[in-house]
């Protein structure tokens, strides 16, 4: 069965048609092109499908699309101002917090999400608040070390 | 995922009706069993009702002498809830060791008690502060609300509207969470209320069930860990799976209990 559905994406209205069980991963990526959010587990562990759904981290691949009728969405290609990056993706270049990128694009959508429920992160609350995405290069680490101080940037 | 017809209610009223005149429906809360359930073809429902327009069962009150929590309240709300922080702070500990950030943004009180998962959190919660839950047609009371793995006390296309904790006087919550799912292999809730101590235990069983042993050895109301340090849990019925051996999660249990009141 086919459904319509209307979304705000990155600020723009967007419209589709689809299918009851089409997940809003599959919209962004299939409907809209928006690639930059990953289907890493499809079984909502890793994280890698990250997006902000009305300001708050949440896993697209365990989302229907026609749920998020009317939703104000946010993803990865929705953070920088022309060429001005987030301050999170700054940190997440200037930190080499990645290795493959494939987990990327979801650690820098929880990362502020992070940063948005707790301002000033310690390294331990961090590392805690991760919790739901993984990395398999395991570069946590230079992850850590970027959040921490897009925080400090974000809090200017 | 087998495709199914998708519907949303705007009232409580019209998810029931909706409900009811589907062959085999699904109520859609947050969706994170449901979803993933429906993507490994575990369920095949013909209709999903989608409960995300609700916001009528949305909410967190203070209501004579107990926290009332909305269905549809997520994870994250009732963790950052200064009322639950400083009336149940134990409950607001309970709900931020479920899944993580982004699963506890979408996962609601009534998604998870209506699944009755073995190893949900909050059943633990429910049991051990002697909760009501209110569905749209009767009061539950937490003793007869549990039935069995993935089974509850509702009937079909009941809708559960608010879960009611008695504030206690103490209480505690600790799990020794999976590596991986964080999932609890075994949790432990104890209460303290003016009707006397309740200890529920989930992740070992079937679904969460109450430990007794350990309530008579409280029942003066003093929770000192020494008294129950040598009762010995027999491991008959308990889960026994590669995450666990039924003897482990039976040791677990006094474990937790300590030190959900450390």
């Amino acid at each position: 069965m086919s459904y319509s559905v209307k979304m705000t994406v990155n600020g723009k209205e967007v419209t589709g048609e689809v299918e009851g069980r089409t997940l809003l991963v599959q919209f962004l990526r299939e409907h809209l092109g928006l690639t930059g959010t990953h289907v890493g587990c499809d079984t909502s562990q890793c994280g890698a499908c990250t997006i902000h759904m009305n300001g708050r981290a949440v896993k697209s691949c365990a989302l229907l699309a026609t749920h998020c009728e009317g939703q104000d969405i946010l993803t990865i290609e929705g953070l920088a101002d022309g060429d001005t990056l987030h301050p999170m993706q700054e940190a997440f270049r200037e930190h080499h917090a990645l290795q493959c990128g494939f987990c990327t694009p979801g650690m820098v959508m929880s990362a502020i999400g992070i940063v948005d429920d707790n301002p000033d992160p310690s390294h331990d609350e961090i590392r805690h608040a991760l919790e739901g995405n993984i990395c398999r290069c395991t570069g946590y680490h230079n992850i850590v070390l970027a959040i921490e101080a897009a925080a400090q940037e974000m809090n200017k | 995922m087998y495709d199914f017809s998708y519907s949303r209610a705007s009232s409580s009223d019209e998810a029931i009706s909706k409900h009811g005149a589907s062959d085999d429906a699904r109520y859609l809360a947050g969706g994170m069993t449901l979803i993933p359930v429906l993507k490994q073809r575990l369920d095949q429902p013909s209709d999903v009702v989608d409960l995300g327009d609700l916001e009528d069962l949305r909410g967190i009150t203070e209501d004579s002498g107990a926290i009332v929590v909305k269905a549809m309240t997520t994870h994250h709300q009732v963790h950052s809830s200064e009322l639950v922080k400083s009336r149940i702070p134990a409950l607001a500990d309970l709900a931020g060791t479920i899944g993580d950030p982004m699963v506890r943004n979408r996962g609601t009180i009534g998604g998870s008690l209506a699944n009755n998962d073995p190893a949900a959190s909050y059943p633990s919660a429910v049991l051990a502060l002697n909760a009501t839950i209110n569905t749209d047609k009767r009061s539950i009371p937490a003793d007869e609300f549990f039935t069995g793995m993935f089974d509850t006390a509702l009937e079909e296309g009941e809708l559960i509207v608010a879960v009611s904790f008695p504030i206690p006087e103490q209480a505690g919550y600790k799990h020794f969470p999976n590596p991986a799912s964080r999932y609890p292999i075994v949790g432990s809730f104890v209460a303290k209320t003016s009707d006397g101590v309740r200890v529920a235990i989930t992740g070992a069983g079937a679904c969460a069930y109450r430990q007794t042993e350990f309530e008579e050895a409280w029942a003066d109301g003093n929770l000192d860990p020494d008294k129950i340090k040598d009762i010995k849990i027999s491991d008959e019925g308990l889960n026994s799976d590669i995450h666990a051996s039924a003897e482990y999660r039976a040791h677990l249990i006094n474990v937790m209990t300590r030190r959900a009141i450390g």
